[in-house]
Order: structure tokens, then sequence, then C-alpha cells
């Protein structure tokens, strides 16, 4: 997500699911969405069969997606950068972007500070770095300003420090000869797929690329993410139907939890936890992230409704709003994932709430994290199952009476047995409603959550200990039995007072919810729990005259016939369907094609199908008018902008590489991961792998027949017999080479353990040739665990605790194993 | 002399087994359907699907009971216009599992074993262990003086399966608990 955010300036997918349909180029890469977003697959089959759309599969694996295209590329793990910067290089060399947009809408012309220097100047590292910290100074990647601080531009895209052309040099190296020598994918294939998918760059088509976890669980994630987002700025195809980069969310409402923030560097709508040394007060907090320029410019208000909901009259323009109600970290990167597991090993952490996970198989080094359980003095779990981390203290080889933790396991109920909304990947936020009965005394999350808030109040009335007030005076009052409506109403955002307009007129009263976060101020006469949100339970029509909270309407009209279908339930933001969709017209106004017209300039505002993502009277000769992309500071699609290893990605090989060595530049690895070295050397530790004694790549990945880590699958009979047991699919060439015939037991090791699994010896997995050496590749589902109907050893004991350089999520999809007949 | 085959006899068999459950006195004509007085009451509802971010629409059909007892795709939902993987089908069986957990359990110390504990006691002591644990770990200033009131020593995790406004509950409740290892699903 941080690569889109980076890119584009929100970090979601750009379009939604029925908006594929509009596609006349799709690339599905680091995505089996067949088998994990199957329902994706009726609108891509619906664009190849009614638009005659291209479908372009580009995986190490021939999966049951790559099946469906028109052209499948293999390449090894771990080199989409390189597969991506030769396609940069060849529509650019090849003059085949959509000049237009990428002139108008791009910081394409945006000039650079002289002194920045690249890769391809120094050697694979760019100018700023720090070798001691492992980390850059980015003062040289800044744009040239004016003395009033705008950028300068030069349209003709000619100047030698444009991004145009700093990007054309630095591309430059990515040839078709070495990104196939990197990659192992042959040259043909690899021209093929470039020629077939720039095609997309006319103004009248638009191609849509899909992603998922094959993408991001890398240490260069972020990087291969904008990778993808800035093709879609090369060939015009953001912000358009049929276009974006479709980010494939995993879990059911894994697009509302992240904009919830349940992460460690954010509070609610993509706002920065507080951090000591920058935000030690709320004006710092205000001022230090607060741009003049861009949407964001509105964040106080967003901010003290936040303050304003979680504290309520105790949060007032005299204490800051309880600012410092909230706690601050000294850097959010310390309590990411794979730090946090590392500080339960150390004993930092001694108290884990779990509300539906299972990390004892999720987890990157599954057995060093079950390892740091150990070391808790509780744990509760809201679960529907007896996971494997429910009963960690039980796994197979462990003696109970060593473990000391005390493990508490809440029944929840599932989400048919309550109340609420969940988000799609296409940020369509959709109202379930209580269809069924919870088992036995089973009880809702909400419910479970409330009755520890309203037991913790009452401790801590009666018995303050350090700094209670944040408890005390938490705004809490959802019922006894939690009133999931009036969360939602807090959510959406209200009127914590009567407000007038200028001239006295009402607004809106003490109580009343507000329309939309237009209308959220920073005086503290609005609260609203998650400003994206907001408009999501205000009263609307569902297109037949029917008036309901806008996210529970099943309204079936679709003016334009593109699916948008703006009366279903409500989309975030303000119900933009397509977001950056200014992009979807022309720099006058004008729609590129009649075919996708989305919205337009009709002399006075913008109209059309889709709620615009713009001013609404912003015309296009105004200032701003061709800036669609209203969250960045200069409006435009950055093709140049920064991330922690660099302005524009870089191939570095994963930590655990088959390779010693490739061929873009000698600097091997990401520069500014953190590689954790935590019991390096004993058997449950930190431990590397390197080719010698690995020497195959290893990915993870999901199939259909099963859910993440198997807490609602492998417990389920009809889905445990159709997947029993755990695989490893392997070459026939390497199956050959290793005496292992198809059904027999095999034992994969890593540096970081050993499982059992059943061979599949297939050919959907080739050797690939890098570099004139022979890789072999193999693949597992990660979903399984010792517990439940269908049980089998878990993927992730075998998986390293390293993550991306931005983002930490970590490289579950390369590293290095070796594979022997059990 | 008439041969019977196998399929006559099932078929007079079944003529005859269909006479005995009829009503008394009720009179059939040929071709029509009797009506029979069902036993079980049906409720649907139209809800989306627990599994992946597709976000298909289900129609769920319970029993008098409330439990699940059909689930099909919802055709009016834009998502999915009533296709289903074999998960989402499943949902009946998610929701009716004899293996889904029914009551709080506790596992003390060392212990071997799960037992069953009532609601009361099990929030009541969660709500101890946290407070206890944030109490003992909370700090107030950092080693430069700045106000901080954070709780280093309680990590939450999870969520990216449950609803918005669980989300938002959890995170409202742990930043106001000081909780600063908060992650889940989305980072990994």
């Amino acid at each position: 997500m941080a690569g889109l955010a980076t890119t584009y300036g929100r970090g979601a997918m750009t379009n939604h699911w029925v908006d594929i349909k509009n596609a006349d180029r799709i690339l599905i890469i680091g995505s089996n969405a067949a088998e994990n977003h199957p329902a994706s697959m009726l609108w891509v089959h619906k664009a190849m069969d009614e638009r005659g759309a291209k479908l372009i599969v580009v995986d190490p694996r021939f999966t049951r997606t790559a099946s469906q295209a028109d052209i499948y590329a293999p390449i090894r793990s771990g080199t989409d950068i390189p597969f991506f910067g030769g396609m940069m290089k060849y529509i650019i060399d090849n003059e085949l972007y959509h000049k237009d947009y990428v002139v108008h809408y791009t910081n394409a012309a945006t000039l650079i500070n002289p002194d920045y220097q690249g890769p391809d100047e120094l050697d694979g590292l760019f100018s700023g770095f720090d070798a001691e910290n492992e980390k850059y100074d980015r003062s040289t990647w800044a744009y040239q300003t004016d003395a009033d601080g705008n950028p300068l531009r030069d349209e003709t895209l000619q100047d030698p420090n444009c991004v145009f052309q700093i990007m054309k040099r630095h591309y430059a190296r990515y040839d078709l000869d070495t990104v196939s020598k990197v990659t192992g994918c042959p040259k043909d294939k690899l021209e093929q797929v470039y020629k077939t998918y720039a095609e997309c760059g006319q103004p009248d088509k638009t191609g849509n690329i899909m992603y998922a976890m094959g993408q991001t669980q890398h240490t260069v994630g972020s990087q291969n993410v904008r990778c993808m987002a800035m093709i879609q700025l090369l060939l015009g195809n953001t912000g358009r139907p049929g276009g974006g980069v479709n980010a494939l969310r995993g879990e059911s409402n894994v697009q509302g939890s992240t904009d919830m923030a349940i992460l460690a560097h954010i509070i609610p709508a993509y706002m920065a936890t507080p951090t000591a040394s920058k935000h030690p007060t709320f004006k710092d907090y205000i001022e230090k992230e607060t741009p003049k320029t861009s949407y964001w410019a509105n964040k106080p208000k967003f901010l003290v409704s936040l303050l304003k909901a979680w504290w309520g009259d105790h949060a007032t323009a005299d204490n800051d709003f309880a600012y410092n109600y909230l706690p601050k970290v000294e850097s959010a990167g310390n309590h990411y994932w794979i730090p946090l597991f590392e500080a339960m090993y150390a004993g930092t952490i001694k108290g884990l709430w779990i509300m539906g996970q299972n990390p004892a198989v999720c987890g990157p080094n599954a057995r060093f994290e079950r390892e740091a359980m150990k070391k808790l003095d509780w744990m509760v779990v809201q679960e529907i199952f007896d996971t494997e981390t429910c009963s960690f203290w039980r796994a197979p080889g462990e003696n109970p009476a060593d473990i000391q933790t005390e493990v508490f396991v809440l029944p929840a109920a599932d989400a048919m047995e309550k109340e609420g909304s969940i988000v799609t990947s296409g940020r369509l936020i959709q109202w379930r409603p209580k269809v069924a009965e919870p088992p036995g005394e089973a009880l809702p999350d909400h419910q479970m959550l409330n009755l520890i808030a309203l037991n913790l109040k009452e401790l801590y009335a009666a018995d303050p200990g350090p700094f209670a007030d944040p408890i005390v005076h938490l705004n809490w009052d959802y019922g006894g039995q939690l009133d999931i409506e009036k969360v939602a109403a807090e959510i959406n955002g209200y009127y914590t007072r009567d407000v007038t307009d200028e001239d006295g007129n009402l607004i809106g009263m003490k109580g009343d919810i507000v329309v939309n976060f237009t209308k959220l101020l920073d005086d503290g006469s609005t609260a609203c729990g998650n400003w994206l949100y907001s408009g999501y339970w205000y009263p609307a029509d569902d297109g037949e005259g029917n008036i309901m909270p806008a996210t529970k309407r099943r309204g079936q009209k679709d003016p334009g016939g593109l699916g948008i279908y703006p009366y279903w339930a409500f989309s975030w933001p303000v119900n933009r369907r397509i977001i950056y969709n200014r992009c979807s017209a022309d720099p006058d106004g004008k729609p590129w094609s009649e075919d996708k017209a989305l919205i337009w300039w009709d002399g006075e505002k913008w109209t059309g199908y889709d709620v615009p993502d713009f001013g609404k009277t912003k015309a296009p000769s105004d200032a701003g008018g061709l800036d669609p992309f209203i969250m960045k500071t200069d409006g435009k699609g950055w093709l140049f902008g920064a991330l922690n290893e660099g302005p524009l990605p870089e191939h570095y090989e994963p930590v655990e590489s088959p390779v010693d060595r490739h061929l873009l530049s000698s600097q091997m690895h990401n520069p500014v991961i953190k590689v954790w070295k935590t019991n390096e050397g004993q058997d449950i530790g930190d431990n590397w792998g390197t080719p010698d004694r690995f020497p195959i790549v290893a990915t993870t990945y999901r199939v259909t027949e099963h859910w993440q880590a198997g807490g609602m699958s492998r417990t389920l009979p009809w889905l445990a017999e159709m997947q029993p047991n755990m695989f490893v699919e392997i070459s026939k060439e390497l199956a050959a080479k290793k005496g292992i015939k198809n059904g027999e037991k095999v034992k994969v090791r890593s540096a970081r353990g050993e499982i059992e699994a059943v061979a599949i010896v297939t050919a959907r997995f080739k050797p690939f040739s890098v570099n004139g050496k022979t890789v072999h590749q193999v693949g597992m589902p990660w979903h399984f665990g010792w517990s439940g109907l269908a049980t089998g050893d878990s993927a992730n004991d075998l998986t390293p605790h390293v993550g991306d350089g931005n983002t930490t999520i970590p490289e579950y999809k390369a590293f290095l194993i070796d594979i022997e007949k059990a | 002399m008439t041969q019977i085959t196998r399929r006559d006899f099932l078929k007079l068999t079944g003529v005859a087994t269909g006479g005995l459950l009829l009503p008394a006195g009720a009179a059939v004509a040929a071709g029509e359907i009797p009506v029979f007085p069902l036993h079980k009451r049906i409720s649907e509802a139209a809800t989306i699907c627990p599994y992946c971010s597709c976000g298909c629409g289900l129609l769920i059909a319970t029993g008098a009971d409330g439990h699940i007892i059909n689930a099909e795709g919802d055709p009016e939902n834009p998502q999915n216009r009533g296709a289903l993987d074999p998960k989402s089908i499943s949902v009946r069986e998610l929701s009716t599992s004899p293996l889904r957990l029914q009551k709080p359990l506790y596992r003390a110390s060392g212990s071997d074993e799960f037992e069953e504990v009532e609601w009361d006691w099990a929030i009541e002591e969660v709500a101890k262990r946290i407070k206890s644990t944030r109490d003992a770990t909370f700090e107030t200033v950092n080693a430069d003086g700045v106000t901080v009131n954070r709780t280093p020593g309680i990590a939450f995790l999870g969520g990216a399966a449950n609803n918005d406004e669980e989300c938002y509950l959890a995170v409202k409740l742990a930043r106001a608990l000081g909780i600063v290892n908060i992650e889940h699903q989305a980072r990994i």
C-alpha cells in the first residue's frame, strides 16, 4: 500500500471489481486471482468475451489463472522490478506512452535537484546514502522550485533534470537481454508481453493491472507496487474505466481493518501515529503533518474530530483536544509485526490480545514466533475455532508444563451471526445484517470489546493507577448490549453542538450525523471516528426512492453501463467508485473516448456517472485544473516518488537469492532493510540460508479450497476433503534430479526449519535459466497446521524474519530451501 | 405371464408409499402436487461472504433454530451476480460446525488442558490482566522527557475478518489503553 500511496496519494485499489469488464488489456502479476479472488474472473472473462480483452499472466508457476491467459510469462520469484523496468524502457524507447496524460497528469515534466544521481551512476545506489545508518538523506531527490515554492516543470520533457529524462536514463540498463538473464523469462516472451500490454497506452484503450501478495511479500515489495503504478501512469491508465492498479486484498475486510488503522504507524483513516520526537505537542503534530496543498490540508479537521469521537467533552480546545491521551511511539517501525515478535521474544511484551488471527501458522519464521508466545504472561484470543494459536502451548512436541502463559479463549460469533459492515478490495462498504444465530454462548467480537471496555472503565474508576484519564474519560456509551448502529453513527461523524453558518443559519444540530467529511470542523463542533467513511451511514436514496443508510443500499441502477452501480452500498471516499477520475477526461475535460466516458466538464461543473474525485466546479483552465491526484502536494501522479530505498524502483535480489550477483549493479540486496539475527546459529532463530546449502527458490501461496491460516477452512469437512494435506509442487526436472515421484513424502528444509509434505510433480513449474545457470523453484501452500480436520506442517516454519524496506511485510515469496525424499 | 421389471416394481411401491402418506380422505387428481404442511420454518436473508475481499453476495436460509441450512449466491449483488467459490458455498458448515467454540476457555499456567469458564469470570480476569500489565509497564514520559503515555507491555493483533465497526472499537480501546504494538494481517 506504501507504493500506491507514494505514487497516487491513497493506498487503495483504484478501481473496483465490476470495472474489470471495461479493460482492453489485463495484466495479472503476483496474483492467482482465479483461485484467490474467484469472483474477479467473472469480470476478466466478461472483458475477454465481450471486448476482446487480452489477458496476460506473469507468475513463476503456471497457475489456474495462467490457464485462462492469452499470454503466460514465467519469471523467477523476486525479479519483478527487472521485469517492469524492462517494460518501462520498452514503453519509453518505442514512444508508446500516453503523451498528453504523462505531460499533464504526472510529474514527468517536473525538474529534480541537479545534484540527484541514480543507480546508473552510483552502481545500484541513489545519491544521499548513509552507509553507516543504512538510510538515505533525501535532499537531492527534491523538486526544483520557484521563489514561491512551486515546482519547476519542462513540459517538452527535454530538460535532463526532468523526471522523464531521469527515468529514461535509469531504465536504460533494463534491456531485454539483461532482463531475460535476471528473470529467467525468455526474451521473445518478454517482448510479446511488453508489446501487447503497451497497446493500452493508446488514448482510447485502457489496461488493468491486478496484483496481490506475489508483488508485496518481498524485501522490495513497495517498489514492486510502485513499478505497476508508474506503468499505469505512463500508459495513461489510472483514474479511468478498465484501468488502474488493482490491489487484490486478502481477507474479507483487510481494507476496512487497514482503514480503521489496526497498524502501528497509523490512527484511523491514514493519519500518522504520534511520534515523540516529531510530534511532542498537538501544535507540532498539526504543523508537521498538515501539508499546505492537497486534500490533506484538511487534516486538522479530521484529527480534532477523531479526538472528539474518542474523548467527547473531555477533548477541548483548552487541553489540545486530549492529544496527550494518544500514546506516542519513538518510531512506529519498532512496533511492526516482525519487531513486535522480536520484542515478545525479548520479554518486553508480556500480554497478547488477539481478535481473529492465527500467528502460530501465519507469521514468518513461525517456529520462532511460537517460541516468542511461550514468553508471554498471558494471551487472550477471540476466535471461532480452537486454532494453533489458541493451543500453541500443546503443539506437537511441546510439554505444556514448561509453558507458563495463561490463555483465555473467548468464543466468537462468525460473520453471519452478527451485524456490521465490511469493505471489498475495491473500497465498497457493504452492510451485513445478522442472518444466523451463534453457537452456544459465542458472542460477537464487538460485544466482547464492549464488556472488556466497560469492565476496564470500572476498574480504573475504582483504582486509577498511572494516567487513567484516557480510559476513565473514554467516550464509550453504546449500551450494555452494544448497539452497532451507534458505533456506525460515530464512525460517520456527528455534530457535538448546534452549528450555524456565517449568516446564523443552522447547518447541523447537536447529535445530527454529518452528510460527509466536507462538514467536519477543527474547533471541536464535530466528532468523526473515520473521516474516509463519513457519509456511509448518512441516509441516501437507493435510486428507487427508498431512503436508508448509504451502506445498506441495494439499488440496481447503473447509469452509463460501466458497472459503477452508484446506488449499491457506499464506496469511500464519498461514494467515488473510480478514484483519480479527473484522469478519465483529457486536459480540456472531454472523455478520452466515448465508450469510456466517466466524468466530464460541462462548461460549469464536472458531471457524469461517478462522483468526481476533484473540485466539482474547478474548471480545466483554473489553477490546479490539471492536477487530478488531489492527495498529492502538487496534484500530479508521481513517476518519481520517494520511498526508503529511493525515488525510482531499482532491482535488488531477495535476501535469500539463488545467485551470488545480478547483472544490474553490484548492490546485491535492498540497502535499507533490517535483517534480524536473534539466536542466529541456534535451532530456533533468525537464520539465513545461502545457495550452497539451499539452492532452490521457494514461494508460498494459497489454494481456492482453503483460507489463510486454515482456521476457517481446515475445520470444514467439504473443504478439508478437497485439499486434505500439505504439499509441495516441484517440476518434473527437479523431481528427476532428486529421485522424487509424484505423491511421495518429501522433506523441505530451509535455514529456519524442516517440514514434511507430499510432492506434487508437475509441469506447472519449469526450471529457470538465470544468466546461464539452471535455477529450480518450488511452491507450497501456507494454510496448514496441526489443528482441525485437514492437518499438515506449516510452510511458515521455513520463511524468514525479514521484510520490505518500507512496510516490513515479510519476504514470504522468495526464500531458499532444499528438498529430499522423506 | 407379465414380467415385472425392477423399475416397474419401484414405481408401484412408490405410488403405494405415497398413498400411505396422504392425509386420510384426500383425493389427488392426476398431475396435481398435493400440499403438505411443512414442519420446518425457513428464513432467508442476504449477506456478504466472510472469505476473500471480493465481497460476494450470499443468500442464507436458516431453520427455526436460527442456524444455517443453505447458502447460495445473491444474483442481485453486482460483485458476483450469484456466482460463488467452494469456500463461500461452505458457510453453512462454518456456522454449524461441531468444532465451533461455544464456551469461554481458560488454560492456567503450566496446565495441560483448557477448562470451560463463565463469561463474567473470563471478562473480569481478562480486564484484570490488561490493567495489571498496563499499569506495570506504562510510560508517561520518554528518556527526553516528552509525554508519551504508552503501554509497551501489551500487543494487539488481528481483525482483518472483523467488521469495520469492530476494528474501529478495537483501535479506539487499544489506543486509549496506551497500546502501541498494534498490528494485523495487513502487515504480513
